[in-house]
């Protein structure tokens, strides 16, 4: 697959929206925009008024349809794009993006299901555009979302998992609170383990193929633990968000 | 171990993968490079470009093996200008539809 030129292009923020304490929605305006697939990626450089550039990777939340590229940022204590990105910036800021960037962690309704998707965190980010472009050109094809956060309150895009659910029988969604949750809880508790992950996943028999995102320790125990169930590596496929695994 | 190791790339869990690569290396290629298959010169795994593990940033990537910790791909942009080493990766096998 031939992969147009990517220049960095000027992104002005259209809007912002708060989804939880720590992260934040931008949506963007960026003229030449080319579209994307669900699942990829772009790069944002900031470049401070001294020249000094920073620069990072990000998941595009919004589905390839959707009028606006959206992007999900989390604050990353001591990070040098997030606290800009999640606390300082405005609508009518602009700064540098190029994408979008990646074909391996796309999905398409060619692929077809039953589609295993496993959000850590902010990890969740191109699975809102996943079941999102899923929900609008491939409803009815099997899929099960485990998602693990903190707590309750750290659910990123909760209302809008609970829509897609109510929509579609075929949609499945599983949450597990890592640090603390009420008494009237009612998913999993704890990080993902083997028996978590037995409980959610397909039958490897039915050739499944799945996503794994979120911080990397999260990404390689949950790909090596599918693994030791079954799945053939060809068939997990992985994207490490960076080091905060300890902590979700 | 390879002798393509760097001795000065730690040998600390990657925090990021291949997938953190491509915007520098798609400048490069004309393909999809996150799913280029990439052979390994050290344990000949193959793996796609994206599950490489990234070292390096910023100041560059350097993308090792997540078998046996070769360094496959080492990449560095400066100004207008981009260094690419690829002497870790035995083949590299892409699409061209």
């Amino acid at each position: 697959m031939r992969v147009p030129r990517l220049p960095w292009r000027t992104a002005e923020i259209v809007a912002v929206r708060n989804e939880t304490a720590h992260a934040r929605s931008l949506a963007l305006r960026v003229d030449g925009w080319p579209g994307h697939d669900a699942g990829q990626h772009v790069d944002v450089r900031l470049t401070a008024a001294d020249g000094y550039q920073a620069q990072r990777s990000y998941s595009i939340s919004s589905p390839p349809a959707a009028a606006q590229l959206e992007l999900l940022v989390d604050y990353v204590p001591d990070g040098e794009v997030s606290p800009y990105l999640t606390r300082e910036a405005r609508v009518g800021d602009r700064f540098e993006l190029r994408g979008p960037i990646g074909g391996y962690f796309i999905w398409t309704a060619a692929y077809g299901g039953p589609l295993l998707l496993i959000a850590g965190g902010s990890g969740i980010a191109p699975f809102a555009s996943i079941l999102a472009y899923r929900a609008a050109a491939a409803p009815g094809i099997a899929t099960h979302l485990l998602y693990s956060v903190r707590t309750a309150e750290d659910i990123i895009f909760k209302e809008q998992l609970e829509a897609w659910k109510r929509a579609d029988p075929a949609l499945a969604v599983s949450l597990t609170l890592t640090r603390s949750a009420s008494p009237d809880w009612s998913g999993y508790r704890g990080r993902i383990d083997a028996a978590m992950l037995r409980e959610v996943a397909f039958a490897v028999t039915e050739s499944p193929l799945a996503y794994v995102c979120g911080p990397t320790a999260m990404v390689e125990h949950v790909a090596d633990t599918l693994v030791s169930i079954g799945y053939p590596p060809g068939r997990v496929r992985t994207e490490r968000f960076g080091p905060s695994g300890e902590s979700t | 171990m390879s002798d393509n190791v760097d001795a000065n790339v730690s040998d600390e869990p990657a925090a990021l993968d291949g997938n953190a690569a491509a915007g520098l290396l798609q400048q490069i290629f004309a393909i999809d490079i996150t799913i280029a298959r990439i052979t390994c010169s050290g344990c000949q795994l193959v793996q796609p470009l994206a599950a490489l593990r990234l070292y390096g940033l910023p100041m560059g990537n350097i993308l090792r093996c997540p078998r046996c910790q070769a360094t496959l791909i080492r990449a560095v942009a400066r100004d207008k200008e981009c260094w690419l080493d690829l002497r870790g990766a035995a083949a590299l096998h892409v699409r061209l539809d």
